[in-house]
């Protein structure tokens, strides 16, 4: 069976998108090379890592296992849809102040899943927040630094820091 | 970089739809709700269906109530939703353990229940890249006639490796099939047929839409355990369900036990009655119920862990269920 190609509707980092991809292309396939978000990570590729993670209307979801029409008239938000044009994400400034990203691979994946996780709950407990991140795989931190950026982002954001980004 | 092979999906908003849907393309579509089990498995080319059916979007199989004695849990419904819902967590904590306890965070959100029940069997020599199969010379469950589990062996032994149907038995809830033909109702302790192959009742044409538990199974004490390597994202490497009856002074009036992640089915455990019925479960109970699970449950080499260690925990695993269901 030969590919065929059609046109999907879909609201990414707050911009609607119309972009003819072929019917078989999961979610990440159509952000990293239709629409050219390469922050969202192809990494196992199968659902295991995490790397691919983005936001769903308002749920963490593994975009390389998600068949893109799943996504046609929802929201979804990348890493590149974090930070507004005139501050990162308070996220982002945590996991840069606490040395969080080392490789970085995984960082995208893991600031969706944080991201979604403090706009369900503000001031996370860590053990909320271990949950939060437990489909994140990350192999160079060891995951303190990470759980500490997140705390720190969700105290910023308590005292005020604001999100501008598309998930604000 | 894993690509799909190429299909069309079709997104029908009504059962009927669907099935027809399925019936326009048989025997080259499949049902897809999650995908979080079907489109890593196409990745892998351990299925191609020129045609995907989608049930996700489907209204009338989402939503979870109380109907007529028996708690509705639509198949559709997330693995999230499930675990967080305040009925289940209320009259059937075992199952929002499991449910709980599957995969991660962002599996739980795209995974449904229905998926769940529905769930291939794994392999360490099944769940690989058609490559890795290739140079294999593939296997008895795909592609090949070797079963590299057991040489001789001609039935395939791949596991049943979803979280919730023992927790589901155990509770005596019944799964709702529709299909060309009609609906009918399937006890999900009889949905399941010792064939790694294909493990299920459900006819390739058919859709779970929903199950049923009875509300008098809240009355049991209810327990669920899980051993994996890591304590997230992990496909279980054994799991526990265990449900009683329990007189108000602790005597047991009746127990069940199943375990999975063993062989292509679940696996009641027998003998429990003759051991615990009429004795309360104190440590002596525990041992011998312990015991007697360790006697009749037979790892195999179908993952990538030591069977003989899978084994031995065996035991284990049933006595911090058994714990839990005592301390519930």
């Amino acid at each position: 069976m030969s590919a065929a190609t059609e046109i999907v509707r879909l609201t990414v980092n707050g911009d609607r998108q119309e972009v003819g991809v072929p019917t078989h292309f999961t979610l990440l396939e159509t952000l990293r090379y239709a629409l050219g978000l390469t922050g969202s990570k192809q990494g196992c590729d199968k659902g295991d890592c995490g790397a691919c993670t983005v936001i769903l209307d308002g749920e963490p979801t593994l975009s390389c296992i998600t068949p893109v029409w799943e996504a046609e008239g929802r929201t979804v938000t990348t890493v590149e849809g974090l930070a507004s044009r005139e501050a990162p994400h308070p996220l982002q400034d945590a996991f840069d102040l606490n040395g969080a990203a080392q490789c970085g691979f995984c960082t995208p994946g893991i600031l969706c899943s944080a991201a979604a996780l403090l706009e369900r709950t503000g001031d996370p407990t860590r053990e909320q927040i271990k949950e939060a991140l437990a489909g994140n795989l990350c192999r160079c931190t060891g995951y303190t630094k990470i759980y500490d950026a997140v705390e720190a982002a969700a105290a910023a954001m308590q005292n005020g820091a604001s999100v501008g980004g598309a998930s604000g | 970089m894993l690509r799909l092979p190429p299909f069309r999906y079709h997104r029908p908003a009504t059962v009927a739809q669907a099935i027809e849907v399925m019936g326009e393309h048989a025997g080259d579509a499949m049902f897809v709700a999650g995908g979080t089990d079907l489109i890593p498995n196409m990745k892998h080319r351990l299925f191609e269906p020129g045609h995907l059916v989608a049930l996700k979007g489907i209204e009338e199989l989402r939503g979870v109530r109380i109907d007529d004695g028996h708690l509705r849990i639509g198949a559709a419904e997330t693995i999230s939703h499930v675990a967080s819902n305040p009925e289940v967590l209320n009259r059937f904590p075992a199952l929002a353990d499991a449910a709980g306890h599957i995969a991660g965070p962002q599996l739980r959100n795209s995974g449904t229940i229905g998926g769940n029940l529905c769930l291939d069997t794994r392999c360490t020599y099944y769940n690989q890249t058609a490559f890795w199969r290739e140079a294999l010379g593939y296997c008895l469950k795909k592609d090949g006639d070797v079963c590299h589990v057991i040489r001789v062996g001609k039935k395939c032994v791949a596991a049943h490796s979803a979280d919730t149907p023992p927790v589901l038995m155990t509770l005596d809830a019944v799964a709702t099939l529709v299909g060309p033909d009609g609906q009918r109702s399937v006890p999900v302790r009889d949905f399941f047929v010792a064939d790694g192959i294909v493990n299920s009742r459900r006819a390739p044409d058919e859709i779970v839409t929903e199950l049923r538990i009875p509300l008098a199974s809240a009355e049991r004490k209810q327990a669920y355990a899980k051993l994996r390597v890591r304590k997230s994202i992990d496909f279980p490497l054994l799991t526990v369900a265990i449900a009683a009856d329990l007189d108000g002074d602790g005597t047991v009036r009746s127990i069940e036990g199943v375990v999975t992640a063993l062989g292509s089915r679940p696996h009641v455990l027998t003998g429990w009655g003759d051991v615990a019925v009429g004795r309360r479960l104190d440590d002596q109970v525990v041992d011998e119920l312990a015991e007697r699970a360790h006697k009749q449950c037979h790892p195999l080499e179908n993952m990538i862990v030591d069977h003989e260690w899978r084994r031995a925990m065996v035991p284990v695993y049933v006595r911090r269920a058994l714990e839990k269901l005592g301390a519930a």
